[in-house]
């Protein structure tokens, strides 16, 4: 069953003019529109998600992932101009263009977002279990009890020791920040969690472990997921099929394990084999 | 009753990286398998053997023809079917082992083995219990069971890895050298656990090592040349062929 579909999806940071499509792009080896200066940061980007399922976005640093990630994860960005079409479930619409509040309650419920930089996504001067509450209440949690045995129960799903809680989240290592993003998104049981670069930051020991906890999880609650990284062992351990993205567009799409041992696009082949 | 029908399935990559040129992994390979056969490819190395498994299992997205699978309800071609489906067959109906076990960190070997189960819809309880049995059969010492597989030897290794084709008791198996790490009395165990865990109505399609291996488990061989089906006939005719490179 699909649980979201998107087309078309475009991000320009810039004025834009007529010819910024054409411009740019693989092809034109740039995302920097000539005429007009704009970056188009993505573009043309068709995709679906179905429930449960987890979808890879690889390429290389400002390949347009993270742009891509936060239209997915109707992330207001005042700084660029945006397009596109994204269906949800049987909502009938298009989920960019409702209003505040319908986002406002789409963002604490359906649809959760892992930011690539933890300070977007955490409050570090507050405690991390402040962090994954404040979520509960923007989502309308009322009963103090209630918001804390769901922390509770959200640090320990994400192996994050319970006794840490009431500590300021900057005092926690980057791993168990990350945890407590993770515990974020998850807290009120979305369908869809989109995660910006889970492991960037983090010791190689320390992504391992944090993977293998978003892994176990995703599994057992069934939730979808979009994972955007640069790493392709990250998407390989994680996504049954993947988009690579170049110059702002995606160029190739297909099974995991597809792309990565029959890459047909040429970026997906350099790509590939500059790993191997 | 015919299981698997593959008709001029040819796969080609073009090379990018290496100024355009195009290899030809298969070209016009075609034969039917029968439910509940044991077909062994055999060729020189890079005839093709594992392109073939894995254009049936499509990590390999075939360039040309088709792969019809017939199952009970309906028939999918496996060619060119969209890739949710393969992922929904992937999931019990056919099944793949190759010679290496795909790394998943910090899961111990029961779990690697009852996974598939599990998502079959088993409980976490039964499928553990059927995975140690599974990992018991193949010789697996009982003090890996619940040790991580990154650390275990190679032919250990690789008994995981069929533990794990074989535990959801798919429809099709595809296994691509799946003992070739094994020492000759663990291979036994492999082998033994081939012929009676399965299904008399699995489709095995496999490429082993050992030609002793294949008279024991193999009804017919299909022999690849350059990419191409030289021939198929009965296991007795096997004498003569080159297994593997
Ligand atoms: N606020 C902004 N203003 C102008 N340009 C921006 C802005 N944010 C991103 N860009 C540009 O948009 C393009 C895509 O950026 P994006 O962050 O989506 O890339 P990415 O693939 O996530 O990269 P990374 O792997 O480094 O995180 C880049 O060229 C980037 O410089
Ligand atoms: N992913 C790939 N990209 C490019 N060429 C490939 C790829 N996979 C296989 N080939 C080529 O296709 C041909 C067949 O290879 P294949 O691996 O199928 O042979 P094989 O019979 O399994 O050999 P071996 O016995 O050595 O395992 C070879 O020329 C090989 O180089
Ligand atoms: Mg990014
Ligand atoms: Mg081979
Ligand atoms: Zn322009």
């Amino acid at each position: 069953m699909t649980l979201l579909e998107a087309e078309g999806l475009r991000t320009v940071y810039g004025e834009g003019c007529s010819a910024c499509l054409d411009a740019t792009g693989p092809a034109e080896g740039t995302n920097q529109c000539p005429h007009c200066g704009s970056v188009v940061a993505c573009a043309e980007a068709d995709l679906s998600v179905a429930a449960g399922e987890v979808l890879g976005i690889v390429g290389e640093s400002g390949s347009g992932k993270s742009s891509l990630a936060e239209l997915l994860a109707l992330e207001h960005n005042p700084d660029a101009t945006t397009g596109g079409t994204v269906s949800y479930g049987d909502r009938p619409g298009n989920l960019l263009d409702v209003d505040y509040q319908t986002r406002h309650d789409l963002r604490t419920g359906e649809i959760a977002l892992v930011h690539q930089h933890i300070r977007d996504g955490l409050t570090l001067d507050f405690t991390g279990g402040g962090n994954v509450a404040e979520k509960l209440l923007s989502a309308g949690w009322r009963s103090y009890a209630d918001v804390r045995e769901r922390v509770e129960e959200l640090f320990a799903e994400t192996e994050i020791p319970l006794d840490r809680m009431d500590d300021p989240t900057h005092t926690y290592s980057g791993g168990m920040q990350r945890r407590v993003q993770i515990a974020r998104a998850l807290a009120t049981d979305p369908d869809l969690i989109v995660l910006d670069e889970p492991t960037t930051g983090l010791d190689v020991s320390i992504q391992a472990r944090v993977l293998d906890t978003f892994r176990r999880v995703q599994r057992e609650e069934g939730v979808a997921a979009i994972v955007v990284s640069h790493d392709l062992g990250v998407v390989r351990l994680l996504a049954d099929r993947t988009l690579v993205m170049r110059h702002g567009r995606v160029v190739e799409s297909g099974l995991t394990d597809r792309i990565m041992e029959d890459p047909h696009h040429n970026y997906t082949q350099t790509l590939i084999n500059s790993v191997l | 009753m015919t299981a698997i029908a593959v008709d001029g399935l040819g796969k080609t990559f073009d090379m990018h990286v290496l100024d355009d040129h195009e290899v030809v992994g298969l070209a016009d390979v075609s034969f039917d398998v029968r439910e509940g056969e044991f077909l062994a490819v055999v060729g020189e190395s890079g005839s093709g053997k594992s392109s073939l498994l894995k254009c049936l299992y499509r990590t390999y997205e075939p360039t040309a023809g088709a792969i019809h699978y017939y199952g009970d309800d309906r028939i999918v071609n496996l060619a060119t079917c969209d890739d949710r489906t393969v992922i929904a067959m992937r999931d019990g109906t056919i099944g793949y082992a190759s010679q290496f076990l795909e790394e998943i960190p910090r899961v111990p070997a029961v779990d690697v083995v009852a996974r598939p189960l599990i998502e079959d819809g088993c409980d976490t309880k039964t499928a553990r219990a059927q995975a140690r049995a599974l990992l018991s059969r193949l010789d697996v010492p009982e003090q890996l069971w619940d040790a991580y597989p990154a650390t275990f030897s190679g032919g250990e290794r690789q008994r995981v890895n069929l533990a794990q084709a074989l535990a959801p008791n798919p429809d099709v198996l595809l296994l691509d050298e799946p003992t070739s790490a094994l020492d000759p009395g663990t291979r036994r165990a492999a082998i033994d656990l081939l012929e009676t865990y399965l299904d008399e109505s699995t489709t095995v399609i496999g490429v082993f090592h050992d030609t002793d291996v294949v008279r024991t488990v193999a009804d017919r061989i299909l022999v690849l040349a350059d990419g191409r089906l030289e021939r198929i006939a009965p296991v007795e005719a096997l004498d003569r062929e080159v297994l593997v490179g």
